[in-house]
Formats: structure tokens, sequence, C-alpha cells
């Protein structure tokens, strides 16, 4: 079997998906089309979306995602990290 | 939060009884499916993994690296529940104090840890230690430092996490025993100190 290739690694900027989906998400509204890094994979499963709907589909990877709070709240000098799936993130080009 | 008048609570019995009329449940068989789960699951085996950390600089970095690997060489396990969970450990430092909250709805490890506090699973702590952790912690009497990095984790997907507080100040002499005796309930979830 081929080893599974992820899509992102470690310290890769990743910006989150801004639909507001009709149905169950795992993308928490205040971090949607936010920018942050990857930290770390987070393990392989199903999408929580699809699950909630009855489909099925390939497992994908989970990644760890940091926000600096000032990017999601406009304010606060902490960070908040998420478990988010493949499927709500696009790359970030650029430094 | 359930309480036997909520909506909620009126729903899960009524779909029970359809469900235990229709011969797809046995009576009561809910109740001890719930009580298998929670079998075993205690704040103690957090602090047994806290302690053994605190006294065991290897296995400490094991349980950073691979926390369901490490936990089972203590005999414990986050598997628990219908599947293994993947526990993830996220250490307190000099400069990083780490708190950890489910935005969405209320994930936590009851498989190892018990059932969650109900603090824990209020719209108040879930919705407020995002934006403003250093308040809500003070409001639980943690003081941190302006210098101190705070890291909040939410449990939005699979995983689920212990925090690993830093050992207090004037333990060298105490028992792994003795260590575990002072971790809570809070300070695993990152709103004490220890």
């Amino acid at each position: 079997m081929t080893p599974r290739t992820d899509r992102f690694a470690v310290g890769d900027r990743v910006r989150t998906r801004t639909v507001d989906v009709d149905g169950h998400t795992r993308l928490p509204r205040y971090a949607r089309g936010a920018v942050g890094v990857v930290v770390q994979p987070a393990g392989v499963h199903p999408l929580a979306d699809d699950r909630a709907r009855g489909v099925s589909g390939p497992p994908q990877t989970v990644y760890h995602v940091r926000f600096a709070a000032a990017d999601l709240f406009g304010a606060g000098d902490h960070t908040v990290t998420v478990e988010l799936w493949n499927d709500y993130l696009t790359p970030v080009e650029g430094p | 939060m359930s309480h036997d008048s909520s909506l909620i609570s009126a729903q899960v019995r009524h779909v029970e009884a359809l469900l235990e009329q229709r011969g797809l449940l046995d009576a009561g068989e809910i109740d001890t499916r719930i009580d298998e789960f929670l079998a075993g699951g205690t704040p103690a085996n957090g602090a047994r993994i806290v302690a053994r950390a605190w006294v065991d600089p290897g296995f400490a970095s094991r349980l950073l690296a691979d926390a369901n690997g490490a936990i089972r060489e203590i005999g414990l396990s986050m598997a628990g529940g219908l599947q293994e969970q993947r526990l993830k450990v996220v250490a307190n430092t000099d400069g990083e104090h780490n708190v950890v909250v489910c935005t969405l709805c209320s994930c936590y490890p009851i498989a190892l840890l018990g059932p969650s506090p109900g603090w824990y699973k209020s719209e108040a702590y879930r919705s407020r230690v995002v934006r403003d952790p250093r308040g809500v912690l003070r409001e639980f009497g943690v003081e941190l430092p302006a210098g101190t990095q705070v890291s909040v984790w939410d449990a939005s997907a699979e995983s689920r996490y212990l925090v690993l507080p830093r050992r207090p100040e004037g333990t060298e002499g105490l028992a792994e025993d003795e260590l575990a005796a002072l971790v809570t309930r809070k300070g695993l979830i990152g709103t004490a100190a220890v």
C-alpha cells in the first residue's frame, strides 16, 4: 500500500473556508475564513459533516491548526488551536 | 445542560420508548451501555498519568509524542467507548499555559476521566474561554503572568485532550502516589494550575 501523503506539512499556513454550510459542520463559526498554521496532523477520519448526513466518504487527514486570537476576534494575545478536516482548508501561499 | 424537564430529555425518552416498543432495544439497555462506558473512568486516571510524567521524563516525552501508546504502559486506555479515541496531551511550561474546551458540544476524555464537570458543558465557559481565556482563568482563581502564552485547544474533531500541569515547587520529596493526590480535574482541563 502506498503511504498516505498529507496535503499539508507542519508549519504550513492554511485558510479555512467561509461557506455557511446547510447542516452539521465541525468548523466553528469563529474560525471561518481565518488564516492559521498547521501544528500537527490529528489522525485520519471520515468527514463529520458527511457522517451527520448519512453520507460515506473516504477518511481524510485532520489537522491541529493554530490561530492567533487577534486574527479570530480582533483582540487577545492568546492562540486557539482547532482540529480541522482537510476539506475545510486551502493553502495560503507566501510568507 | 440536561435536566429531566428539558425538551431534549423528553425527546430522548420518547425515542428510547419507541425503540423499546419496536424491539430494537431491550429495556434498560442504554443505561447498561452508559454504565459500561463510564466504568473505570475517573480523574484519578489523569492524576496517575501526570504523576508518572513528573517522575519519569522518558514517559513524559512518550506521552507528548503518542499519548495513547504511553498510557497503555500504565494500564490505561482510550478504548472504553465504541472505538479508541486519539488522546493529545499538552504540557504546561514556564512560558505556556494550556486550557481545553469543546466549543461545539462537550467533547472530553470520558472513557479515561469519567463525566465532565457541569461548567465544562456550559455555554458560558464554551463561548468565553476561546475569546478571553485569561479572564475566564482569573474567575477560576488562576492568575497568569502577562508573559505567559495562553494556548486554548478546541476539541472540534476526533481527538480528546489532557493538560499536563507543571510540577509544583517543593514536591521533590514526594512519592508518585502523593504527587498524584495533588492533581485536580480542573488541572487536567487547564482551569487550575495543578
